[in-house]
């Protein structure tokens, strides 16, 4: 039984476009020395034009942002800090229809997501930070803790503004300054939280955008003005970063890949479950670096789970992102789609079979069916290997201790899943994951309460939280207990 | 003749001890065969200490990855109650050690008794943290929406040290401890010049109740050792406080083969209180959500 359901989009014509956007420097729109294009993901056309920034752009906006935190940020009191960011995210609660639509526009995500997910997180971690602003010395990194300085960050194309908040919020709670980069496919939201910056009187210089590609984020992570790194994005290009910042000596947070285990025992409440593992890779098209990409199920049930999983699948609508009845939405870059067909042919040449739901895809645009692949082996490349999109592998496993080693069995861990009525079960499973968030009956939250980040090739540092705040302290020499400073 | 040798009556030939690597619980030669000459502050022979090989070192981590699930697994209270061990039995050699630091390092013997005195209450000091830094590290997070959420510390992995050169007792316990006291285990590079302590030390670690594979320790050249066990790909944190500043750099470089957590601690006073960055750089944080409901 299929259901035909109207078409429900949301209007477009809350966002308000430029034809051509500069750099935000100093506060202020700026022209750079080259542009690029943006497009919508699911339609291909041209969105705007946007500024390529070069070596000397990044040069001018360490600089406004190193004038800034010496004249302006660093010796502003946390009070008066936290009120900016209090602002900044009222200005995203008021603007957040605004902010959706264009997210969904040039990420190609649900609207649906854009709205109910990534915005609202986005205006909470401003509001959780602006918090702290005025209450660092009582977080434990001494009774004085100190910014660093000048943070470059480069962010992902998955959850543009949700990962701007994460980078930016923290940063500026502890009195640093920030030049950030989005990413060259989704730079919009960014340049229109610029103009937030503007309405909420921010310090000019206090945030500072530049976008471009990867030549802008190296020449950004490389400059000897920056005090601090922060990316998110690739365990490839964050190995490159740790390299660089090896030689540089600058403080650097990575938040990169992983290949997260999923694992349903045999107890769990299967309808829950099936809910689980849709959300877990299918929510954002799988481009989610904490997706359930590796489904372990439990041998028992894993017939019975893959007859519900495949018919939930079919009920998955793909589409119009802008639709707000639209499940899965679409991939990122034509690039990206070429990424994720190319392991989708490896799994099945290296004998896994390959199932996809039945879903009619859009002629223009970037777009893939939410698909499953079972009889996978560990040694298998879709086992393995990030895929950033809507494939989910899936093995078996007879007893705990062997989902445990199986699950382990990654350079990977950012993130698991666990499925089941037993408590301890679910205590134990939960301490010998290795993996910085485990998700028990439920998957994918986030929330700027909750350290996010991973362990072992998933990067170095937590973000969210009071955890988070150290990414951004000067706690070299100071102590929970005072320590050698007292 | 070193006094090391000779802490006998005249006219009685001393027994002397064999200098050897610390793998897994057991003092192996190196797997190579060699050997390298130690001697004493002024130049005279000391002893011939193993040189170890990127083979010896190899296996350090394998012993040291196969002690972690245990050691990891053990009780805060139980690994406390080991470290306390340690500090136990050191008391009880504390001529031995303050004659092998006088040795190395030429200190007097007052100064060599009080380094001596600082490491064992180094020991105690972070006996007491093993069941507190879950404490101060971790957390009730309270989140939006119907969850229960937690965050706790977890030991990173399998650490490789590389000892500070100067303070081959003090500063070698000082960067041992607090990477054992949360659950890792590791695999430790001594100072080079000044590796007998470290040896001597290893005899106190066999002998109390740290789970052999717990520390393991290596004596040889550190600029030979150190790159196997930064490029090591289950290794998953390393302190180059030990290497000299182009190399730590390298061993940085290295270490982001897999993304190590690399420890790069200003050089300090090591009778100072050691303040816990250097505890809280091997640990991860894990963050645990559930749903509230029937």
């Amino acid at each position: 039984m299929r259901f035909e359901y109207a078409p429900a989009p949301e209007s477009r014509s809350v966002v308000t476009l430029r034809d051509s956007y500069g750099l935000f420097i100093g506060g202020q729109f700026v022209s750079g020395s080259s542009v690029f294009k943006t497009i919508s993901p699911a339609t291909e056309e041209v969105l705007a034009e946007v500024t390529q920034a070069g070596p000397e752009d990044v040069d001018r906006a360490v600089a406004a942002a190193r004038h800034a935190y010496e004249r302006t940020w660093s010796v502003m009191g946390g009070r008066e800090r936290g009120k900016y960011l209090f602002r900044i995210a009222r200005l995203i609660q008021e603007r957040s229809r605004e902010l959706a639509v264009l997210e969904t526009l040039d990420n190609g995500k649900p609207i649906r997501e854009s709205r109910d997910v990534d915005i609202p997180l986005a205006a909470a971690h401003f509001f959780y930070h602006a918090g702290w602003a005025d209450k660092l010395s009582y977080a434990g990194f001494g009774p004085s803790p100190r910014p660093l300085g000048v943070a470059g960050q480069v962010i992902p194309w998955n959850f543009p503004l949700l990962m701007l908040a994460w980078k930016i919020a923290p940063a500026l709670a502890c009195g640093n300054t920030v030049v950030l980069k989005p990413a060259e496919t989704t730079p919009l939201t960014a340049l229109l939280f610029a103009e937030i910056c503007q309405q909420a009187e921010l310090p000019p210089g206090v945030v500072n955008i530049v976008t471009g590609d990867g030549a802008t984020g190296h020449a950004l992570v490389a400059h000897p003005g920056i005090d601090k790194v922060a990316f998110t994005g690739s365990t490839e290009v964050g190995k490159e970063i740790a390299r660089i910042c090896a030689v540089s000596g600058q403080r650097v947070t990575l938040e990169l890949g992983g290949k997260a285990a999923n694992i349903v025992f045999d107890d769990a409440p299967l309808d829950q479950a099936v809910e689980g593992i849709i959300n877990g890779i299918f929510f954002n098209q799988g481009h989610v670096c904490c997706a359930g990409s590796r489904l372990l199920v439990q041998e028992s049930v894993a017939d019975e789970l893959l007859t519900a999983l495949k018919r939930r699948m079919e009920r998955l609508r793909l589409g119009d992102p802008l639709d707000k009845n639209t499940d899965v939405g679409a991939v990122n870059s034509q690039a990206q789609l070429e990424r994720i067909e190319a392991f989708a042919a490896t799994g099945a040449e290296e004998g896994a079979e390959r199932w996809s739901a039945r879903c009619p895809l859009p002629d223009r645009g970037f777009w893939f069916p939410p698909t499953v692949f079972t009889g996978v082996s560990q040694a298998h490349r879709i086992a393995q290997e990030e895929i950033f999109g809507p494939v989910l592998s899936v093995l078996t496993f007879r007893t705990p201790d062997e989902a445990i080693v199986k699950a382990n069995n990654t350079p990977y861990g950012l993130s698991a899943g666990v499925w089941s009525e037993k408590g301890s079960l679910i205590l134990s499973m939960a301490s010998r994951l290795r993996a910085g968030v485990v998700w028990a009956n439920t998957f994918n939250r986030f929330d700027p309460a909750s350290p996010f980040g991973g362990y072992k090739e998933s990067g170095f540092g937590r973000e969210g939280g009071r955890h988070g705040l150290e990414a951004y302290l000067d706690i070299h020499g100071t102590s929970v207990l005072g320590g050698s400073d007292v | 003749m070193s006094e090391l040798t000779v802490a006998s009556e005249a006219g009685r030939i001393a027994v002397r001890k064999t200098y050897k690597l610390y793998i897994g619980g057991a003092f192996p030669r190196s797997e190579s065969g060699r050997s390298y000459m130690v001697s004493d502050y002024s130049g005279g022979f000391l002893a011939n200490a193993a040189l170890a090989s990127r083979k010896d070192a190899r296996d350090a981590v394998v012993a040291a990855r196969k002690a972690f699930p245990g050691w990891s697994g053990a009780t805060a209270y139980n690994r406390g109650q080991v470290l306390y061990r340690v500090a136990e039995l050191l008391e009880g050699r504390r001529a031995q050690f303050a004659t092998e630091v006088r040795m190395a390092t030429g200190a007097s013997p007052a100064r060599a008794a009080t380094e001596v005195d600082a490491a064992i209450d180094r020991w105690v000091w972070y006996a007491g943290w093993a069941d507190k830094i879950a404490q101060v590290r971790g957390s009730a997070n309270p989140v939006a929406g119907p969850y229960f959420n937690f965050s706790v510390p977890e030991p990173c992995g399998v650490v490789a040290v590389l000892a500070p050169q100067d303070s081959a007792l003090l500063g070698l316990v000082s960067v041992i401890a607090p990477a054992v006291v949360s659950g890792n285990t590791c695999v430790v590079v001594a100072s080079e010049r000044r590796p007998l302590p470290a040896v001597t030390l290893a005899e106190v670690l066999a002998t109390s109740d740290v789970p052999g594979g717990v520390v393991n320790v290596l004596t040889g050249a550190v600029a030979e050792i150190s790159p196997w066990l930064a490029s090591h790909m289950d290794v998953n944190a390393i302190d180059v406080t030990g290497a000299p500043g182009a190399l730590a750099d390298d061993m940085a470089v290295a270490a982001a083969g897999n993304l190590k957590r690399v420890v790069r601690l200003p050089a300090g006073d090591w009778e100072a209180e050691p303040g816990i960055e250097r505890m809280t750089s091997y640990l991860e944080t894990k963050t645990v959500w559930h749903p509230l409901g029937n």
